[in-house]
């Protein structure tokens, strides 16, 4: 894995550490190591940095409801902090990371997060899941002055210089997908469909702005508490409206419950009659909710497995022999990988693992090695990315159909969409 | 609100609501059942119980597994196994759980729920560690997916109508063991006056112990039964206990045939509100109603009138 811009002119030669590594390291590893630099030239700031090591957080729920989604990110990072190592590190640094546990529960991260920074003095932490977890970390990042870098897809509405978005804000997960159902099925009403709580709730209120603004209709809007498991009156409501499009952003256990009903209920996704469009379902969800009951429908996201091209092959690969051969990987896993590569390119474009360096040298790092392809962090701390829609086959996996020809611009706090 | 819809449409639609909401009765019986039995029965509070659900759902995704890879041409009929085989694996982890923890605790109910909130997160955390934190998927036989179409607007699930048949068999059969049987008098005696069953020769440990055990055993067939329509991963109990309790406790708790009648006023409620309103206000209200005339009978729909 090459990133490109990462070359500094700060690195020094320090030839008298090669002997701690050993014969361990490849060449990569030992050309870094010529250019390491001193750990108190690289940290000023009292990180846990030693002249051969730097320590980072991983900070997601392994336990608890939250668990069936971020196992999936801390494998991906786990993987990424790997591949670095056996790169040569960050600043010719072994990278050891600190893991703990939410256990789904926010005050709990909000109390690791603290631990992670204070205690441990971690360069970054990769981490968080749900926007609840990330709005209670928020306060202690911004007190101790950390890095963190979030994998999820989520409801923008938030800039923070702490915080690295590595997934989509809503309008680049929304409006594209709108556009496409538009022009490709020729769609003219909607029924907006969520869970009950702040992700769908924006996600829909972006969506409705848009279709307003096509000239389009929205036929229903409606939102079910977290972990329902009835959603035969909604089909049924469904069935009554005749939208062209069902707009899901339905999360969790739910999801299983409401692709399995809509199935039952003889609703057959592949005639797309009605279509449906989710922006929460991703190749993770469907191993729940299983192939055959979710077969047909669109999904618009920015990451799918199936995406053929030679970053995401290896990804895969690497991936499958870490993990094992059944993992599925999903948009957030992917998006969870890029955090400690950007981290790493940001921390070297710097020449220091200082916050407020990795801050400044944020804004502008590429990342051509990404499985999605290429990105590049905005000013704003989110992913230029592309935006696509894949369809959902039998196997789980998804068809990738469509994707934006340029990259989507993030736009956190989206004028006349509010 | 129904002026854009033509005649036929709005019957079918009022006949599709109207099997909903009896698919949705079916499922609180089915659900609340095992834990009727306990609660109403001995008097103790298993918190969990959608853990109990859950290891049936496993149970029924292993046998899955089974099935597919030892003998595919069997695979049709894997389900009916899989619910034996649920009952059977719950049946004994009840009544160990019993032995083990819950007979030490008769006298102090409100030790029993941390106790059993305690397995629960045991339970939880086993199955994180055995089956991986993800959800799994248990696939069905062809015959059991898809519909009946009656006519264009009204089709029936097939998994719907076969939970409803076996929500009725087995309130059935709970119906029998308790009132027309000698092991179900033992256990009407031992909950009116257990000093005196026990003076007339019951055996009050093995009763309890039987009893908790055949509603965890319900239970799993339950669990069983809902990988038809709902999620199995390590915490998808969680998503049962709420509406469970509320049943039992709203239709009495000593009674089963008040958690009948309240899971049939319940689902009824619910699933007309849903189609009205939104989802979440649904549940708001059926709450308030429930909690509404809880106040006014504080012992729920149906008590069992017993001199003390």
């Amino acid at each position: 894995m090459k990133l490109s811009k990462t070359q500094t002119s700060t690195r020094r030669s320090s030839w008298t550490r090669r002997h701690l590594l050993g014969g361990l390291m490849a060449l990569p590893a030992l050309f870094a190591l010529s250019s390491n630099a001193l750990a108190s030239e690289v940290n000023t700031t009292g990180l846990a940095v030693t002249d051969d090591t730097v320590k980072v957080g991983i900070l997601h729920s392994i336990t608890g409801t939250m668990a069936i989604s971020e196992t999936g990110s801390v494998q991906a990072e786990k993987l990424a902090i790997e591949q670095i190592n056996a790169s040569g590190g960050v600043l010719g640094r072994q990278i050891e990371y600190i893991q703990e546990d939410g256990a789904s529960d926010w005050p709990t991260f909000a109390e690791k997060s603290r631990k992670l920074l204070v205690n441990d003095k971690v360069a970054a932490v990769f981490g968080c899941w749900t926007s609840a977890s990330r709005k209670a970390v928020l306060p202690v990042f911004e007190q101790y002055n950390g890095m963190l870098y979030y994998p999820t897809f989520y409801e923008g509405l938030e800039q923070s210089p702490n915080v690295i978005y590595t997934g989509q804000e809503a309008t680049q997960q929304i409006l594209a997908s709108i556009d496409w159902l538009k022009e490709e099925k020729g769609a003219k009403t909607f029924y907006l469909l969520g869970s009950d709580y702040i992700w769908p709730r924006t996600s829909n209120k972006i969506a409705r702005k848009h279709i307003d603004k096509l000239g389009l209709k929205v036929v229903g809007e409606e939102y079910y508490p977290l972990g329902h498991t009835q959603f035969n009156s909604v089909i049924n409501k469904i069935k009554l409206k005749k939208p062209d499009v069902i707009f899901a952003s339905v999360v969790g256990g739910s999801n299983v419950a409401f692709y399995k009903q809509m199935k039952a209920a003889g609703v057959d996704l592949t005639k797309e009659k009605p279509l449906l469009m989710t922006i929460s379902v991703t190749e993770d969800e469907i191993l729940g909710i299983g192939g055959e009951n979710v077969e047909g429908a669109y999904a618009s996201m920015k990451y799918f497995q199936s995406l053929t091209n030679s970053n995401n092959e290896a990804f895969v690969k690497a991936f499958k022999e870490r993990w094992g051969d059944d993992i599925v990987i999903g948009d957030v896993t992917q998006a969870a990988y890029l955090g400690p590569w950007l981290w790493k390119a940001a921390v070297e474009k710097a020449g220091s693992f200082d916050i407020e360096k990795v801050q400044a040298a944020s804004p502008g790092i590429e990342l051509t090695t990404a499985p999605e392809g290429y990105v590049r962090i905005h000013e704003n701390h989110h992913l230029w990315s592309k935006a696509r829609i894949g369809q959902a086959q039998t196997d789980g996996q998804y068809k990738v159909i469509y994707e934006t020809e340029e990259l989507m611009e993030p736009d956190p706090f989206p004028e006349g969409y509010q | 609100m129904f002026a854009d819809y033509s005649m036929p449409e709005l019957m079918s639609i009022f006949a599709m609501q109207g099997f909903a909401g009896l698919s949705l009765f079916s499922i609180f019986v089915l659900m609340a059942l095992g834990l009727a039995i306990i609660f109403g029965q001995m008097g103790v509070i298993n918190m969990a119980h959608g853990e109990f659900m859950i290891l049936g759902a496993y149970t029924t995704y292993l046998t899955a597994q089974v099935f597919e890879s030892v003998m595919p041409g069997l695979y049709g009929g894997y389900f009916f196994v899989a619910m034996i085989l649920a009952f059977v694996v719950t049946f004994a982890l009840g009544a160990l759980v019993e032995w083990l923890m819950i007979r030490h605790l008769y006298h102090r109910p409100l030790d029993t729920l941390l106790a059993t909130w305690g397995l629960s997160l045991i339970l939880q955390q086993t199955y994180r560690s055995v089956f991986g934190a993800r959800e799994v998927g248990v696939s069905l036989p062809d015959w059991m997916m898809g519909s009946i179409a009656v006519t264009d607007l009204v089709e029936i699930p097939i998994n719907g109508l076969f939970v409803m048949v076996l929500s009725l068999l087995i309130a059935f059969a709970v119906y029998l063991l308790m009132f027309r049987s000698g092991w179900g008098r033992q256990v009407r005696a031992v909950v009116q006056n257990r000093p005196m069953a026990e003076a007339v020769g019951i055996d009050s440990g093995r009763v309890d112990r039987v009893t908790f055990a055949l509603g965890c055993g319900i239970a799993g067939v339950a669990g069983s039964a809902f990988t038809m329509i709902g999620s199995t991963g390590p915490t998808s109990g969680q998503l049962y206990i709420v509406d469970t309790f509320l049943v039992v406790v709203f239709g009495g708790a000593q009674s089963l045939l008040g958690t009948i009648a309240s899971a049939f006023t319940i689902s009824q409620a619910q699933s007309t509100m849903e189609f009205f309103l939104s989802g979440s206000m649904a549940k708001v209200l059926t709450l308030l109603f429930v909690v509404g005339i809880l106040m006014l009978r504080p012992q729920g729909l149906f008590a069992l009138k017993v001199r003390r």
